[in-house]
C-alpha cells in the first residue's frame, strides 16, 4: 500500500526500512547525526512538513513528523520544495547534484558528509523503496 | 540542471608568458622545493614581475598533502594578501593551493569541511591560476581536491566548483624533463580520468568527446613520451594536453571506483596517485561489466578507440587488455604484489582500505557499486592479477 509524503507514516515506513537494510548499516555505520527533512509547499501541499530521523551508527533509533521545530535541535537540516524532493525520491534528480545546483538545500557538518557519502547514498535509496503519493 | 566548467586554458609553448598580462598588486606562487630547484619557479616568477606583480613564494608543498599543511599554506596567504594565487606543480601542489585558497577565504573552514555545497566566495580576495608540471591530474582545470588525513590515514576526495582556476596554464615546455617514472605514473591518471569520466553515471554530452580525445592521445602518445622524454616533442607535448583534456572531461562528470579505491591505497601504502588508480582500472572495470546489462559504456568507448568488440562484455576484456597492455609497456606494476605490497600488509590492513573505499566520493560515481565483501575481493584481485570476466 502507498504511503502519502510528507507524513508521519512515510517516515516511519523509511526508518523500518532502514533498519532492515544491510547496505544502510554497512554504509553509515560511522554515522553519528539527525536530520530535519524540510519539505516545502507544493502541489496538493500547502504548508511546510519536517520530518525528523535520528540516524546513529548504521541504525534509525527514531523517525516522526515534527510538529513543533523548536522542539528538536538537530545536527543536519535538508530543506527543498516538494518538487525537488520526489524528483529526488523518484530517482529524476540526483541528490548531489540538487544539492550542489541549490535545490535542496543542506545545513550542518560537511566534514561528516564528505567523510560518509555512502551513507548519503543508501538513504536515499531507502526513499526509493518506499511505495509513495505524492502531494505534486 | 547541472554545469560544465572550465577556465581560461593557455596553451602551446612559451604559454608561461601569459603571466606577464595578470594585473593585480601581489601574487602568492604556490609550489614545492624541487621545482624552485629546477629554475621552473623562478620563471614563473619573473613573468608575474613583469606584469608589475610583487610575488612572495611559498615552497614547501609536499606530496600527498595533508590537512596540516593546507593550514599552513592559508597562514601564509592570510600574512601576505595576495591577489593572485599561482601554483605551479603537480596535483599535490594544485590541490593544496586550492584548498590553501578556500581556507584564505574561510580561515573559520575546517579542511576536511571543504565541499561542493556551500558557497565561500572565494574571488572576494584573490584569484587563482594553476600550472601543471606534470602531464596527468588534470587539476589544472577541476574542482577536486584530494587532502590526506594523516591521523586516519585517508585521503579524502573534496571539491568546491569554486576552485576552478581563473587561468589554466598548459605549457609543453615545462614537462620536458620529467622522469621516465614520473611520465608513467601520471600519465596513467590521465588514462584513467578519461576512461572513467566516460563511464561514470555522471558521464554527459559536453565531456564524452574530451575524455574519448584524452583516451585516444593517451593510448598513442604515453609510451612514446615514456622512451623517448624530451627528444620526442611531439608525444611531450600532445600527452600534455591530453592530461588537461582528460581533466576537463573527468571534471565535469566525475571519475568512479578505480579512483575510490586508489585513493584508499595510497593512503595506507603511499603508493604515487596516478600508479594507484590505474592498478585498479582494470580491476573495476571487469567488476562493473558484471553488472545490471546497460549500466557500462565500454561498447561505445571500444567502438571510438577502435577495439574489437561485440557486446559490453567483449569491449570489457578487450579495454582491459589494452590498459594492461600499456600498462606493461611503460613497465607498470599490474598487482598489488608487484607494487610491493605483501599478503600479510594486505590482509593486515584489508578493513581500513575497504571503509576508505567504500566512502570515497568518487566510489558512488560508479555504474555498479560493491558492498563491503565485493570491495575485499576486489582488493585481493589487485593483489593476486586475477581478473574474471
Amino acid at each position: 500500500m502507498s504511503i502519502p509524503f510528507p507524513s508521519d507514516a512515510w517516515i516511519k515506513a523509511m526508518m523500518e526500512d532502514l533498519n532492515q537494510s544491510q547496505a544502510y548499516a554497512e554504509a553509515a555505520k560511522n554515522w553519528e547525526g539527525d536530520f530535519y527533512f524540510i519539505i516545502e509547499p507544493g502541489g496538493n501541499l500547502d504548508r511546510t512538513v519536517i520530518l525528523y530521523m535520528d540516524l546513529w551508527h548504521g541504525k534509525c533509533r527514531e523517525a516522526f513528523e515534527v510538529t513543533d521545530p523548536e522542539a528538536r535541535k538537530p545536527a543536519f537540516r535538508l530543506s527543498g520544495p516538494v518538487q525537488t524532493w520526489k524528483k529526488v525520491m523518484t530517482r529524476q534528480l540526483d541528490p548531489m547534484q540538487a544539492m550542489m545546483t541549490g535545490q535542496l538545500r543542506l545545513q550542518g557538518n560537511m566534514a561528516m558528509v564528505m567523510k560518509n557519502v555512502r551513507a548519503a547514498k543508501e538513504l536515499v535509496e531507502s526513499c526509493t523503496r518506499i511505495p509513495t503519493i505524492f502531494p505534486v | 540542471m547541472w554545469y560544465f566548467a572550465s577556465p581560461l586554458i593557455v596553451y602551446g609553448e612559451d604559454a608561461l608568458s601569459h603571466l606577464a598580462t595578470l594585473e593585480g598588486q601581489r601574487a602568492a606562487l604556490i609550489t614545492d622545493a624541487h621545482l624552485v630547484s629546477l629554475g621552473l619557479a623562478e620563471k614563473v616568477t619573473k613573468n608575474l614581475c613583469q606584469a608589475g606583480l610583487e610575488v612572495v613564494c611559498y615552497d614547501r608543498v609536499e606530496p600527498e598533502p595533508s590537512l596540516e599543511q593546507v593550514r599552513e599554506g592559508a597562514e601564509f596567504l592570510l600574512a601576505h594578501h595576495p591577489d593572485w594565487i599561482v601554483a605551479l606543480g603537480g596535483g599535490s601542489v594544485m590541490d593544496a593551493a586550492k584548498a590553501m585558497w578556500i581556507l584564505y577565504a574561510r580561515p573559520d573552514l575546517d579542511p576536511e569541511a571543504i565541499n561542493p555545497i556551500e558557497r565561500f566566495n572565494l574571488r572576494a580576495k584573490a584569484r587563482f591560476v594553476a600550472i601543471p608540471t606534470t602531464s596527468g591530474t588534470g587539476s589544472e582545470v577541476t574542482w577536486a581536491i584530494v587532502l590526506t588525513n594523516r591521523t586516519e590515514r585517508r585521503k579524502l576526495g573534496l571539491g568546491s566548483r569554486e576552485v576552478i582556476a581563473d587561468v589554466a596554464i598548459v605549457d609543453p615546455l615545462l614537462v620536458m624533463d620529467l622522469p621516465p617514472r614520473l611520465t608513467a605514473d601520471t600519465g596513467l591518471d590521465a588514462l584513467t580520468h578519461a576512461i572513467e569520466g566516460f563511464t561514470s553515471t555522471y558521464h554527459n554530452d559536453f565531456t564524452d568527446g574530451l575524455c574519448l580525445k584524452a583516451a585516444q592521445l593517451i593510448f598513442d602518445y604515453l609510451p612514446r613520451a615514456y622512451r623517448h622524454g624530451k627528444d620526442d616533442v611531439e608525444a611531450r607535448t600532445r600527452l600534455h594536453y591530453a592530461a588537461t583534456l582528460a581533466g576537463l572531461g573527468f571534471g565535469n562528470a566525475m571519475a568512479a571506483l578505480a579512483h575510490g579505491m586508489g585513493h584508499a591505497l595510497g593512503a595506507i601504502f603511499h603508493l604515487p596517485h596516478g600508479r594507484a588508480v590505474a592498478l585498479a582500472l582494470p580491476y573495476t572495470i571487469a567488476y562493473c561489466a558484471q553488472g545490471e546489462p546497460g549500466s557500462t559504456r565500454y561498447a561505445e568507448l571500444a567502438y571510438h578507440l577502435k577495439l574489437p568488440a561485440e557486446n559490453e562484455r567483449e569491449a570489457a576484456r578487450a579495454l582491459i587488455e589494452s590498459v594492461m597492455d600499456l600498462m606493461k609497456r611503460v613497465e607498470q606494476p599490474l598487482t598489488l604484489a608487484q607494487a610491493g605490497i605483501s599478503r600479510r600488509d594486505l590482509e593486515h590492513e584489508m578493513q581500513i582500505l575497504v571503509d576508505h573505499a567504500m566512502n570515497d566520493t568518487q566510489t558512488i560515481m560508479s555504474p555498479r557499486i560493491p558492498d563491503e565483501s565485493e570491495m575485499q575481493s576486489l582488493f585481493w584481485q589487485m593483489f593476486t592479477g586475477e581478473i574474471s570476466l
